[in-house]
């Protein structure tokens, strides 16, 4: 386990020592600090409501760009073959990475904070909608991580693990969207197979575990398809 | 040091039959696809060898090396590394090996310092145990002008440094090194085969390379690899000899109004193989001894006994070179 934190260091400082992080980090907070101050000021509404609305759009960009070099620039570069003849199993290594991502997210995450902080301070902050809206938040962010790191354990290629990626998360994200077009039953499954539905759910403030079982259901699944993947390493 | 690899080197022979076996490998197969990468290949290194894969690029070689240190899993076959099984324990397998793969794949946007620290960690280096480790290693392989520079600013010469560095950081007792010379320049070769040789005195070394005196130069032993398939297998002056028959002397004389090939033969028992003239009264013969004696004092006396003057004595061994080009050709 200790090997798999070294791994998660290593990542983060690979993030942190570039000016990467500092970009996204920026663009993230700018954009949602736009939506949130549009809301406040101009709107006269004191709710993060706007910020958890954009944050997913942001996400589907922001999270492949995180995951694109995870494995593919390993596989590049030759350095997966070194990660992976060190003595750790190759799940803790896919750890190590998602760990990394995680924690990442929850910086972003908890930047916004100051958000929540100021309305607060204005008096009515919606205390069960904040929480679940910062715990959808993140467990989105985190299965979207592990979704872009498998994509990225399939090509060697950082742009093709962005778009990889991306595509797998939109379509996740547009599943519960397409229900009106779909017969009743199949609208269902649609919708429960939707990233934002579950998201739209715990923004309610009501923690179901319904829908933390499918965040991490399918971060179980991308899990398991990137130790699939990299156990057969091909070149 | 230099006693202790004369011993091992004179006691190759009785470690090969004798000697503990660190690495077995039995009817190894591994096929990308269709294609058969390494095509049923046996061998058994035993501890403390120095052995040399040599083969043309895309032999099999890298394979090989992947499939021992369980980056690959077999197709078919069993490999045994220090007596286990390598898909049952990969972690205690590792552990004993030190890995340097082709090409020498390093993080490059990290320190050198930071970048040995972390390999330490991930291959379990006791944490009160690493500073001494890296200061060791860095002493070693000559790296203490360049710990605190980023790797992707260092030449090739110092990145293969580190790349070694980094495959012993852990103290193994096997050493597995794809290709560790190729792309540098001859004085760097020089200082990394030495480097080789010096840190793995007391390892079990396995090297690639497709480059001949690479392994004449460091290697106890020669697996010659082609198309997936074991070739040749025995010490570089073993392999001379049974592959390229005996030494060819060139025999240069001046005897003037003789027939020096008659009275060669008629003298000494030896085999002419062929004469030519110069203009200036020269006679060179090249011609094998029987049961390849080492005949030079005689010749040198019949030049001596019969009033010629000697010019040129020659004996050319067939070098690793031939073997190579006869068995991969």
């Amino acid at each position: 386990m200790q090997q798999t934190w070294t791994l998660t260091k290593r990542e983060l400082r690979a993030y942190f020592d570039g000016p990467s992080a500092y970009v996204v980090l920026s663009v993230f907070l700018a954009i949602t600090g736009w939506f949130f101050g549009n809301a406040l000021f101009l709107h006269n509404v004191a709710s993060l409501r706007s910020v958890f609305n954009i944050a997913p759009f942001i996400f589907l960009f922001f999270v492949p760009a995180l995951t694109m070099a995870a494995f593919a620039e390993e596989r590049r570069s030759g350095t997966l073959e070194l990660l992976l003849t060190f003595p750790i199993r190759d799940w803790q290594v896919i750890a190590g990475k998602f760990l990394a991502v995680a924690i990442f997210l929850l910086i972003a995450i908890g930047l916004t904070g100051f958000y929540a902080l100021t309305l607060a301070f204005l008096g009515d902050l919606d205390l069960g909608a904040t929480v679940g809206g910062y715990v959808g938040l993140f467990l989105l962010g985190t299965t979207y991580a592990s979704i872009g790191i498998w994509a990225s354990s399939l090509t060697r290629n950082q742009v093709v693990a962005f778009i990889l990626g991306f595509a797998i998360i939109f379509a996740l994200y547009l599943l519960d969207k397409v229900t009106d077009f779909l017969p009743g039953s199949l609208g269902v499954v649609m919708q429960y197979l939707g990233a934002d539905y579950h998201f739209q759910n715990l923004l309610r403030g009501v923690i179901d575990t319904r829908d933390l079982l499918y965040y991490v259901s399918v971060m179980a699944f991308s899990f398991l398809m990137t130790i699939y993947t990299l156990g057969k390493r091909p070149e | 040091m230099g006693a202790y690899r004369d011993l091992l080197r004179c006691s190759a022979p009785f470690l090969r039959n004798h000697g503990y076996a660190m690495i077995e490998v039995r009817d190894l197969t591994k096929t990308y696809g269709t294609e058969r990468a390494v095509d049923g290949i046996s061998f058994s290194i035993r501890q403390g060898e120095v052995v040399g894969f040599l083969g043309p690029n895309g032999a099999g070689k890298s394979t090989t090396m992947r499939v021992l240190t369980g980056y690959l899993p077999a197709t078919e076959g069993t490999v045994l590394v220090d007596g286990m099984v390598v898909p049952e324990e990969p972690l205690a397998i590792r552990e004993r090996i030190g890995y340097l793969p082709e090409s020498t794949p390093l993080y490059r946007d990290m320190v050198t310092y930071d970048y040995l620290a972390f390999v330490a960690a991930m291959r379990r280096v006791p944490v009160e145990e690493r500073t001494s480790r890296i200061t060791r290693i860095t002493h070693a392989c000559g790296l203490g002008t360049v710990l605190g520079k980023r790797i992707d600013a260092l030449s090739k010469g110092f990145r293969q440094r580190v790349g070694l560095a980094q495959a012993m950081i852990h103290d193994p007792p096997i050493l597995i090194l794809d290709e560790p010379t190729s792309g540098l320049d001859p004085n760097q070769i020089v200082e990394i085969r030495d480097l080789i040789k010096e840190l793995g005195e007391k390892k079990t070394v396995v090297l690639s390379t497709h480059i001949l005196p690479e392994v004449q130069a460091s290697c106890d032993r020669v697996l010659i690899i082609h198309q997936g398939k074991l070739v040749a297998d025995g010490s570089p002056r073993d392999l001379q000899a049974s592959f390229v028959g005996d030494a060819r002397i060139r025999y240069t004389v001046l005897a003037p109004g003789a027939d020096a090939a008659a009275v060669v033969s008629q003298h000494l028992d030896v085999q002419i193989l062929g004469q030519s003239f110069t203009e200036g009264g020269e006679t060179t013969l090249t011609l094998t001894a029987a049961g390849n004696r080492d005949i030079r004092a005689d010749l040198f006396s019949l030049a001596v006994d019969q009033n010629w003057t000697l010019t040129g004595l020659q004996v050319d061994t067939a070098n690793l070179e031939d073997v190579f080009r006869q068995l991969t050709a």
